[in-house]
């Protein structure tokens, strides 16, 4: 196989990972939203908890377009 | 105009190119930008300090703000005895902040895309943090690698384990803001591509999905910076205060 090829398949198979990072996000958004609807008062002070957890869980998915990236470009 | 999604990024040289002893060290877009952040933020903060009064004007309001936030986020993450840092912080946070929202303007370059800057930021963090952790414990930071309350047996490979893991922080944060710019940006450009090919008659669905791109763009610019200075805080934290 030629090694264009083999790169692109490389890089289409990275992307799988991101079904990871969807799973994630709504693990970490449906928690939240579970308990703030039990305690509303106590959650609006977890809000910034709530983004960082999000933006970690974002971080993974956005590890793998890296390596879809370093596939494609750098090999 | 660019009708390749990533020429964006490309760093080109403004003025005349300028080297010493082979490094190159001219004048570039992207120090451009960094100096536009720089003067931005340098004008906020004079014009909002400038007339201090207890009823404060709209730009006093922003200045403390900005200020009140990241003390707050300080205060909670770190506590009270880490106040030396909060310029730091302050600095960081504003300056990462700037420099992803100058990036959406149109025909602007993104500084905090290219990959070679959030990992200088995040080195300096990783590098700054450990010499704060050495110099408050001394050779007691090594304890960090050992959590407490684990069998004897499981010791030599949680050790390893948590060895890598701190090794992969200053990756990780400079992975994170780079990426989320990245694409981003990226998908801004391939959308307002859409628009153009398709014309008149079929170009309002990219461009309504363009709007609504460009506000979460407005929301990863700012979740972004503050993901950044929070996780150098926590990290600041686990250097301070070494309760295992």
């Amino acid at each position: 196989m030629e090694v264009a090829a083999a790169k692109l398949i490389g890089a289409g198979l990275a992307a799988i990972a991101l079904g990871g990072a969807g799973v994630g996000i709504g693990t970490i958004f449906g928690n939240y939203l579970s308990a703030a609807i039990r305690n509303p008062s106590a959650a609006q002070k977890q809000f910034p908890t709530l983004l960082l957890g999000f933006a970690l869980a974002e971080a993974t998915g956005l590890f793998a377009l890296v390596i879809a990236l370093l596939i494609l470009f750098a090999f | 105009m660019a009708t390749n999604p990533m020429q964006q990024f490309e760093v080109h040289k403004i003025g005349p190119s300028l080297s010493i002893n082979g490094i190159d060290i001219s004048f570039t877009n992207s120090s451009l930008f960094m100096m536009i952040s720089t003067i931005l933020i340098i004008t906020f903060f004079i014009l909002g300090t400038k007339k201090v009064s207890i009823v404060p004007g709209k730009i006093q309001i922003l200045n403390e703000l900005v200020f009140n936030f990241i003390s707050k986020m300080i205060n909670e993450t770190v506590g009270s005895d880490a106040k030396p840092y909060f310029p730091f912080i302050l600095t960081l946070f504003i300056f990462i902040l700037t420099m992803n929202m100058i990036g959406l303007l149109p025909y602007s370059f993104t500084v905090t895309s290219q990959v070679i800057i959030t990992f200088f930021f995040a080195i300096v963090i990783f590098i700054g943090v450990t010499i704060v952790g050495f110099a408050k414990n001394g050779l007691g930071f090594l304890k960090i690698f050992v959590p407490s309350g684990i069998p004897v047996f499981l010791l030599p490979l949680l050790v390893v384990i948590e060895i890598i893991s701190f090794l992969s922080r200053p990756i990780s944060l400079s992975v994170r803001l780079f990426a989320n710019m990245l694409a981003g940006h990226t998908m801004l450009k391939v959308f307002g591509g859409f628009v153009v090919s398709l014309g008149i008659l079929g170009g309002w669905l990219p461009l309504s999905f363009s709007v609504a791109l460009t506000a979460l763009e407005i929301l990863v610019a700012f979740l972004q910076a503050y993901v950044f200075a929070v996780l150098s805080c926590i990290y600041l934290n686990d250097a301070l205060h070494m309760h295992h």
